[in-house]
């Protein structure tokens, strides 16, 4: 009896062991993607497409031969600095919210005569060949709000009805999997394999991931923009395809940029 | 007649003298011929191989070569940061070197006098595997070796 | 005409350091497209730093190395305003070069 007692404990005290040694392993593996992460840090490939932007802005284009000097980004014509930071916004010209790329593609065409087609063409770039515009411009504009702190003006009537919408979006169920933002953002302490999953419904959570985008992505091998980033979330949880610079589009951008409003912006960052 | 003119000549146009001596080993700094490539360096499979176009025998390992700035695993094998420093006197070169790429020489990098011989790139790894830094100094060649974990292997796309 | 790089140069003590970031596709030839036609290997094989003229780094590279290389070094000497030349060559015989001034 005592013998199988003793056995017994021994068992127990084996497999919390294991369990602890289990917790170690996963902890060091965590710190060692965090190694990983800051040594990718150092020469981000972004610059590359932020000197392209940055000469794009300057450079006269499209029907019109017209730079982005005369396009408002929300903080008068041709200011760059700090702009990002107060994106999304409500344009009176425009009548609408619109996110960063969303206002560039209403510059091109409604002051440069680019036609939209010609202006969305190629939306996500693939390989030097086939380059993006748009990103190029948003890694530059972007790389001018470094540091400043998100002030997305949710108490706009326009953007706090489009923060709302984007809030409802996050957790509403649906597609083949009957997923939602919130299924894979919603709580600590999710990962898909190797990626801690950030929790967006906490401040912290919202903050460091809005504030990190656009990046140079890894695995794309290229610099990659918010849109980018929920397109590829709504391809993940089987959703439809989601519109570049749709209504659905800015109000997700919205609701997400709102709350890491507080934050200082961090991009462009570089990511796997 | 010495034996590389006669050996230029045999061999007609495109070779030349410095092309010869390039593939011999490692290019001298500061030479006018930084435009050749130790083709058949690149297109090894293994360390025998690898050594054998580099013209050098078996290195030694060593504690004097220090990888920095290295992660233990790398999140995307697209992209692995690589920082080798070499404490041995008189290095001549630092080459990085990939076991399970299917070419093992990433990069090689020839390291002049007055250049510090401590550098950091970024290769790309196909799987987990372990990485080399093989080091030359006074032509002799020294080797340190970490592995590294791949979770995404970044050479088919 | 290939794109340009981004050079950073800087006096560190009685060093320079430089750190540039390079475009390049850097292809390995391993990816097949999206017909399963292979696309064929495009990358830098030779590049050469020179600061005042003087060589201070001379590099062989084969399709390992990642995309849009990233390379940091140092050299001793260099002063501000002093310059830091940098030339990569690739294998379809196309070259770059660009300066940057010490800061």
């Amino acid at each position: 009896m005592i013998a199988r007692l003793r056995i017994a404990a021994a068992i127990a005290l084996g497999v919390t062991a294991v369990a602890i040694g289990g917790a170690f392993a996963q902890s060091s593996t965590v710190d060692e993607i965090a190694k990983y992460r800051e040594a990718l840090q150092d020469g981000n490939p972004a610059e590359l497409w932020e000197a392209r932007g940055e000469e794009m802005w300057t450079t006269p284009r499209g029907p019109k031969r017209v730079s982005f000097a005369t396009c408002d980004l929300g903080l008068g014509p041709g200011v760059v600095k700090g702009a990002y930071a107060a994106l999304p916004r409500y344009f009176a010209d425009a009548k609408s919210v619109m996110d960063l790329e969303t206002r560039l593609v209403w510059c091109m065409v409604n002051q440069q005569g680019i036609s939209e087609g010609d202006a969305t063409k190629i939306k996500f770039g693939d390989g030097s060949a086939r380059r993006s515009d748009l990103e190029a411009l948003a890694a530059y504009v972007t790389s001018q709000s470094r540091g400043v702190e998100m002030k997305v003006p949710v108490n706009e009537p326009h953007v706090r009805d489009m923060y709302r919408l984007g809030e409802q979006m996050f957790f509403y169920r649906g597609g083949t999997h009957d997923f939602s933002c919130a299924t894979c953002h919603g709580e600590d302490g999710k990962r898909i394999r190797l990626q801690d999953l950030p929790n967006l419904t906490k401040t912290e959570g919202a903050q460091k991931a809005y504030t990190t985008w656009p990046a140079y992505r890894v695995s794309q091998g290229e610099l990659r923009t918010f849109q980018w980033r929920l397109n590829d979330c709504f391809r993940q949880q089987r959703f439809p395809d989601l519109v570049f610079g749709s209504e659905a589009s800015i109000a997700l951008t919205t609701y997400l940029a709102g709350r890491a409003n507080g934050a200082p912006y961090n991009g462009p960052a570089i990511k796997r | 007649m010495d034996t590389t003119r006669r050996h230029a000549l045999k061999t007609g146009g495109g070779v030349t003298l410095l092309t010869l001596l390039a593939a011999a080993g490692w290019l001298k700094p500061g030479e006018a011929a930084a435009e050749d490539w130790n083709k058949a360096a690149f297109e090894t499979k293994s360390m025998d191989e690898t050594m054998k176009a580099l013209g050098g025998g078996a290195p030694a390992t060593s504690a004097d070569i220090i990888f920095f700035s290295t992660p233990d695993i790398a999140e995307n094998g697209a992209v692995v940061p690589i920082g080798i420093t070499s404490k041995i006197a008189n290095t001549q070169s630092i080459a990085i070197l990939v076991e399970k790429n299917p070419n093992m020489l990433a990069a090689v990098f020839d390291i002049p006098a007055g250049t510090d011989t401590s550098l950091s790139t970024r290769i790309k790894m196909g799987q987990t595997s372990n990485v080399y830094a093989l080091v030359k100094a006074d032509g002799k060649y020294h080797v340190a070796s970490k592995e590294i974990k791949v979770t995404l292997g970044g050479c088919g796309g | 005409m290939a794109d340009p790089m981004k050079i950073r140069a800087n006096v560190v003590g009685d060093s320079t350091e430089v750190k540039v970031l390079m475009n390049h596709e850097m292809e390995t030839g391993q990816r097949k497209d999206a017909q399963g036609k292979t696309i064929p290997a495009w990358f830098i094989q030779n590049v050469k730093v020179t600061h005042n003229e003087k060589v201070v780094l001379n590099a062989q590279w084969g399709p390992a190395v990642a995309k849009n290389p990233f390379l940091s070094f140092k050299f001793k000497g260099g002063a501000k305003g002093d310059k830091v030349k940098i030339t990569w060559t690739d294998n379809r015989n196309d070259t770059r070069t660009d300066e940057a001034t010490i800061a």
